[in-house]
């Protein structure tokens, strides 16, 4: 790792003044990400800000219609939290299968959408539930917010304070895991809306990062069960393909983890 | 550098570090613990695994200075004087070792297996929580014994403290 000086912010007007101050700095979390990207010295920030501690950054608030994670709320407090299991059942356990139970305790939601690894979980859960993503600046629409592979709508030095999910009538998640890494080789969230409408997000198949499939939203919508996606045809264009899987592979697992997701959600 | 102050196997301590000191590093090069081991630099191994405030968590993905103020245990930390941690002896008596790397990682992930699932653990748990530790040389088959086996005697120690 390169030389760096690490700051820990107490709050978040704290945290961006120092990342104002910085040359290159770099917001840390629970740093599951940037501290194994800095270690390989794929990253060299001049200064990392610690925002772990900061209180205001840490809790989930059920109330009414939505469920609302703040940023810096570690996985396993969001797997293991009753209210997000009563709230958003499939939130809760797309938190249990992030990454292992070691990561699970430091990786945040804010983090991880802040980084928005194209094979990341919560960016599908919150693209599918159309979530709010709310920073010290401003609330952003999930469906403004995802802009590519490692990309977001995020300007430099904004901060993730809170994620607010609506409450879905049905929701749920299935991954197919990838053996090592525990990444998503290909995860589908599915969710039926209040509003009535169906939402279907994919994370870990396209090149172009978290995106949604409006064929098996049809599909869903005109009957909401796993055998309506039977007749879907999900085309490989655009798919990721690698030595753990070709596109045309990824293109059915889209297809059979839906149907999963679907099963799960009920 | 910055002055780090933690709690590490109850003792208070105080180290000058860079602050791009990994905490493994501090336990290993500072306070001279090197029961703690480094076994992938990428996060995946799990050799590296210490409780930081009851947590089990990957010393090598933490920096020293995020671990100031907190409570640190490390593998040295477990035993009574000469009695092995329950989580210990049941390695030993289950051949849960062979090289014996992965062993420290291995037994603190497992403490903190036990702790959360208490009584509720069996094979099948562990095999799925031990996700973040590898083994090159068992197969896990002795190490999900001797998890299940601790399992056990921790219930009977906690009973009878």
């Amino acid at each position: 790792m390169y030389q760096t000086t690490y700051h820990r912010a107490s709050s978040v007007d704290e945290a961006a003044a120092l990342f104002a101050k910085g040359s290159e700095a770099k917001y840390l979390s629970g740093g599951q990400t940037l501290l194994p990207v800095m270690k390989q010295r794929l990253a060299s920030p001049s200064d990392v800000i610690d925002l772990a501690k900061i209180k205001e950054l840490i809790g989930i608030d059920a109330s009414g219609d939505t469920l609302t994670i703040k940023a810096a709320t570690p996985h396993y407090d969001v797997a293991t939290s009753d209210a997000a299991k009563k709230a958003i059942p499939a939130v809760a356990y797309l938190a249990s299968l992030i990454g292992d139970p070691a990561v699970r305790y430091r990786g945040t939601i804010g983090g991880s959408l802040a980084n928005n690894d194209p094979a990341a979980d919560y960016p599908a859960a919150t693209l599918a539930l159309g979530a709010t993503i709310k920073t010290n600046k401003r609330s952003i629409a999930a469906d403004d917010y995802f802009k590519g592979l490692f990309a977001t709508a995020l300007e430099d030095g904004e901060i993730i304070t809170a994620v607010s999910f609506p409450v879905p009538v049905k929701a749920g998640y299935a991954k197919f895991p990838h053996p090592a890494s525990r990444f998503a080789l290909t995860g589908v969230f599915v969710a039926q809306t209040k509003a009535g409408d169906v939402r279907v997000a994919v994370t870990g198949a396209s090149q172009s990062g978290v995106m949604r499939v409006a064929a098996i939203e049809a599909a869903l919508k005109a009957n909401w069960a796993a055998s309506a996606i039977d007749s879907v045809s999900i085309p490989s264009s655009g798919l990721l393909s690698d030595l753990h899987g070709s596109a045309d592979y990824r293109a059915n697992l889209i297809k059979v983890m839906a149907q999963r997701a679907v099963t799960a959600a009920g | 550098m910055s002055t780090v102050k933690l709690t590490v196997n109850g003792k208070a301590v105080s180290v000058d570090v860079e602050d791009r000191t990994l905490l493994v590093h501090l336990l290993r090069d500072h306070l001279n613990l090197t029961g703690t081991h480094v076994g992938c630099d990428t996060s995946q191994c799990g050799a590296c695994v210490v409780h930081i405030d009851g947590r089990a968590v990957k010393s090598c993905t933490i920096l020293a200075g995020q671990a100031d103020g907190a409570s640190v245990t490390t593998i040295e930390g477990l035993a009574k004087g000469d009695e092995l941690h329950p989580m210990q002896a049941a390695f030993r008596d289950n051949h849960g070792l062979q090289c014996g790397y992965c062993t420290p990682g291995m037994i603190m992930s497992a403490v903190d297996i036990v702790q959360r699932h208490g009584g509720q653990l069996d094979e099948a748990t562990v095999r799925h929580e031990l996700e973040g530790n590898i083994c090159r040389c068992t197969g896990y088959h002795n190490i999900v014994k001797a998890v299940l086996d601790a399992a056990g005697r921790m219930k009977v120690a906690q009973a009878a403290e």
